[in-house]
């Protein structure tokens, strides 16, 4: 299956006289996923010339990316390197245009992340390490740039020509927004001690907020937390969007925590309930995520147990499990985390000279922040808070203590039951149309909708095998061949490095998923991109079983900005195979980062259907299905 | 109202078994089907005056889908240029009115017309068009890639309309489109909006099988066998856009429209 192409090709102004033509949503013009043009609409125009040929210069009719100041700063940046240097001298242009620069950039560390590094950019990195040795005064600039970052990096030029760029980018951004956040935290230190009085309680809840961005819509931080504000302002610039200012009085999620934002960090750390080391030897790129030193972690929890007076028993047990690794997969831990929350509602009652409704959200956010700290949140269980609260805060106030209570855990059981439960059985009754017999079917890990379906297929008959691919640290495919093949049902074990080898024998590829965003990206487990990506190229179609709850209005680009990092520990040793220890010892030295991701976006492009509880949509239908939940959800 | 109710799905279902191939004609069903449990939701206490706007909305609908051809027919002039090529492929009843909007709006074009075994619509296709004074050129079905370099614009109708923006249409037109889209050719449905059904093939075989026996002419050793099936599908890449009486739309919107029509 070719990329979505044809819309743009025919914009030729001759035929395209638009008189009905409506505008395609940009999410159909996607072009190939190297491709920074969609992702950026406002990207100047010289970006368009660096993108690989095939990009066209048919875009003019349909989007014309406006004018911009820094487009002219930008076009010399292939002609003469050396001009580029100097102009970060001045502060104010080099906010736009570092931001600028560091969005493109950002766009080629896309680009570079997901695909080979296109020509233009091996140029530019060619020019800035030529230039930099031509230029020595304003190159140290730039290179100077990279090593100011937070923790201690030794000096010169890192070795990685990937690394090199992204972390540049990334260093430029938080160059500027760190000057501009530090003039405005002095400004607002003053404040900060006033305001110091109120940190116990609304920080507590603005930080379940802050840190899960799906969550905490109901609960907004009141305008007179300027610290926070500020830290929010200077957040949502260096996620590099800007959101009108009306959108900004809108419901917008908070922007996550990002972990290198030191100051933040060390106000979370004294809120925490739980005291964690960070790791050591954080990759750099992933320095916005946060990555702790398991070993404490537990220690910490254990010798808690007996302190932990604000934290409910049934939401302690659920943090353990989660923070053991007991829980996995993004259903059941919503569905463990909604059932602790129904036990902690029956067990609560409302202090005097409060009112249910803010007490109890307050309570549900501290709870969540103990959560987060165990385990970051996934999109799913985000959802499922929001509902919460949404649920929380429509408690009409005529209603008694008990009968609010009642309610709430009787909305819980119902968004179990729909959201989850008949939402997987309307998923089966769909996805095994899609079967028949002889068919050759693939998954990966172990979803837990994929598993329902595939049992039930084999119920009705169908004569078909599956091919069952997994990969480590989890190796959590095992547990799902176990159960197949306690069914019955033919099974092939392989492992992820093997995927190209096996596809030509599959006739169909079914995922799982922990949340679809709007843009038809498919967020799961590390290593469905690459099964995707590997059917798409051999033309095997790509079916995702999703419930529409997971859907989400985020858009994300790449696996990024926004994922979650685990043991790394994990990674150096083998469970079982003691003799392979080559990393031992070598793992403290600082030449050696290790990163377990947890998550990867699978661009919409390889996934031909989304299968929900709304049915089977094509994934540029998930915007659709997101407004008419949360519409329906308003309802409720 | 639930007894008519029934009645009606009775009826649907039957006239869908009359001819269990046609898309077109299980999607119509389909629709009707759904105003009107939409509708009976809403209690009348008069059954009467439910019967009758029932059926008001029967006509309407049958008024729609006439006035729908017009409605594209109308959408798609702007599309048209003075000395186009346009190719078509099967016989669309829906392609014939644009192009006769067209020519009776003087407009200059020319049509290749591929000749559609083994229907032969091509033949009736170039007939009428022959009447209106279009030019038109006709072609075996093999010589499409032949002649694409010459043309502007791909003209095809569609017997469905699927979730995934795809359509369901004569044997070929796969075919044609990917050959349109290999060369930058845009590609054009004309359909009406009652043909989108909630089907979605993942490739060829995916769909409910329509065949038709093909006569060569020849008598056929036993021991060869035909591929006797009548239509195919063009996943929604190879489109352009899809005229309907909903307006001009990009294949990504039918299922958006699927959506809020079933839901």
């Amino acid at each position: 299956m070719d990329p979505r192409r044809a819309p743009r090709t025919v914009s030729d102004p001759k035929v395209r006289k638009v008189g009905f033509f409506t505008d395609p949503p940009d999410r159909s013009l996607p072009g190939p996923p190297d491709h920074p043009i969609s992702s950026f609409p406002t990207s100047p125009p010289s970006t368009i010339d660096n993108s690989p040929p095939s990009a066209g210069n048919s875009l003019s009719p349909v989007m014309i990316p406006p004018p911009r100041h820094s487009s002219s700063i930008l076009s010399p940046l292939r002609r003469d390197p050396a001009e580029f240097f100097p102009l970060p001298a001045s502060p104010t242009a080099s906010t736009s245009f570092s931001d600028d620069v560091a969005s493109t950039m950002k766009g080629r560390g896309v680009a570079a992340a997901s695909s080979s590094l296109p020509g233009g950019l091996f140029f530019y990195i060619a020019a800035i390490k030529s230039a930099a040795s031509s230029v020595p005064a304003s190159g140290l600039t730039t290179v100077s740039v990279v090593n100011n970052l937070p923790i201690e990096k030794g000096g010169g030029v890192a070795v990685e020509m990937q690394d090199d760029q992204s972390s540049r980018s990334k260093s430029l951004k938080e160059k500027t927004t760190k000057a501009e956040r530090r003039a405005l935290q002095e400004a607002q230190r003053a404040a900060k001690a006033t305001a110091k009085a109120e940190d116990g309680k609304t920080p507590a809840a603005a930080s379940g907020g802050a840190a899960s961005v799906k969550s905490g819509k109901s609960v907004k931080p009141p305008p007179s937390q300027k610290n926070d504000s500020a830290a929010l302002a200077a957040l949502e610039k260096k996620a590099g969007d800007r959101p009108p200012e009306k959108d900004r009085k809108k419901e917008v999620p908070q922007p996550r925590m990002q972990f290198d934002d030191k100051s933040r960090v060390e106000k979370a750390k004294r809120r925490a309930v739980v005291k964690q080391t960070e790791a050591r030897n954080r990759v750099e790129l992933f320095r916005h995520l946060p990555q702790y030193e398991r070993g404490t972690q537990r220690t910490e929890l254990r010798s808690k147990f007996f302190e932990l007076d604000p934290v409910h028993p049934a939401v302690y047990k659920v943090g353990l499990q989660y923070l053991y690794g007991d829980i996995c997969g993004s259903n059941a831990r919503c569905i463990a985390m909604l059932q602790a929350f129904q036990e902690a509602i029956k067990d609560y009652s409302t202090p005097s000279k409060k009112t249910l409704a803010r007490d109890l959200t307050a309570k549900i956010g501290s709870y969540l922040s103990f959560l987060i700290e165990c385990r970051p949140l996934s999109i799913s269980m985000g959802n499922a808070i929001r509902f919460l609260k949404n649920r929380i805060a429509k408690l009409p106030l005529t209603l008694s203590e008990l009968e609010a209570k009642a309610t709430l855990r009787s909305d819980i059981d119902r968004f179990i039951n729909e959201k989850i439960i008949l939402a997987d059985k309307v998923i089966v009754k769909h996805a095994v149309t899609k079967i028949s017999d002889g068919d050759v079917l693939l998954t990966y890990g172990s979803p837990s909708a994929v598993e329902m379906v595939l049992l039930h297929a084999h119920e009705l008959g169908k004569q078909f095998r599956v091919v069952v691919v997994d990969s480590r640290p989890k190796l959590e495919g095992q547990l799902l061949l176990h159960r197949l093949v306690g069914k019955g049902i033919n099974c092939t074990y392989t492992h992820v490095n093997a995927i190209s080898y096996i596809m030509h024998e599959v006739t169909r590829v079914f995922l799982g998923a922990s949340s679809v965003l709007s843009n038809g990206t498919v967020y799961s487990k590390v290593g469905t991109a690459c099964v995707a990506m590997v059917a798409h190229a051999f033309r095997v179609p790509v079916l995702v079983c999703c419930e529409a709850y997971k859907f989400h209005e985020r858009v994300q680009l790449d696996s990024l900005c926004s994922n979650e990092l685990g043991d790394p520990d994990v990674i150096s040793k083998i469970h079982g195979r003691e003799d392979i220890n080559f990393l031992d010892g070598s793992t403290n030295s600082e030449n050696l980062q290790l990163l377990n991701l947890i998550y990867d976006a699978t661009p919409s492009d390889y996934i031909s259907m989304i299968i929900t509880d709304y049915g089977m949509v094509p994934p540029t239908s998930v915007p659709v299905i997101v407004r008419d939940y949360r519409r329906e959800h308003l309802w409720i | 109202m639930m007894e008519l109710e029934i009645e009606l799905k009775k009826a649907s279902d039957s006239l869908k078994l009359w001819d269990a191939t046609s898309i077109s004609l299980t999607a119509g069903c389909d629709l009707f089907m759904r105003y009107v449990t939409r509708t009976s939701a809403l209690e009348y206490e008069d059954f009467n005056s439910a019967k009758s706007r029932l059926i008001e909305r029967a006509e309407k609908f049958g008024e729609i889908s006439c006035k729908a051809r017009r409605i594209i027919a109308m959408l798609s002039q702007d599309f048209i240029f003075d000395g186009c090529t346009i190719m078509v492929h099967g016989f669309s009843r829906v392609v014939l009115e644009v192009l006769k909007t067209a020519a009776q709006s003087k407009k200059l074009f020319r049509v290749f017309c591929t000749e559609g075994r083994p229907d032969r619509t091509g033949l009736r296709l170039s007939n009428e068009l022959a009447k209106l004074d279009v030019p038109v050129k006709l072609l075996i079905d093999s010589a499409v890639a032949y002649t694409m370099d010459d043309v502007d614009m791909v003209f095809v109708g569609a017997d469905g309309v699927v979730e995934s923006g795809g359509i369901i249409n004569m044997m070929g037109t796969y075919q044609m489109a990917l050959v349109a889209h290999s060369m930058n050719k845009p590609v054009y449905v004309a359909a009406e909006s009652y043909k989108f059904a909630r089907l979605y093939p993942l490739d060829q075989k995916d769909m409910a099988p329509a065949l038709r026996p093909i006569d060569f002419g020849v008598p056929i050793p036993s021991k060869v066998e035909v591929e006797t099936s009548a239509r195919d599908y063009t996943p929604p890449q190879y489109l352009t856009l899809l005229f309907t009486d909903l307006g001009v739309l990009t294949p990504s919107v039918v299922s958006d429209e699927l959506i809020q029509l079933y839901l």
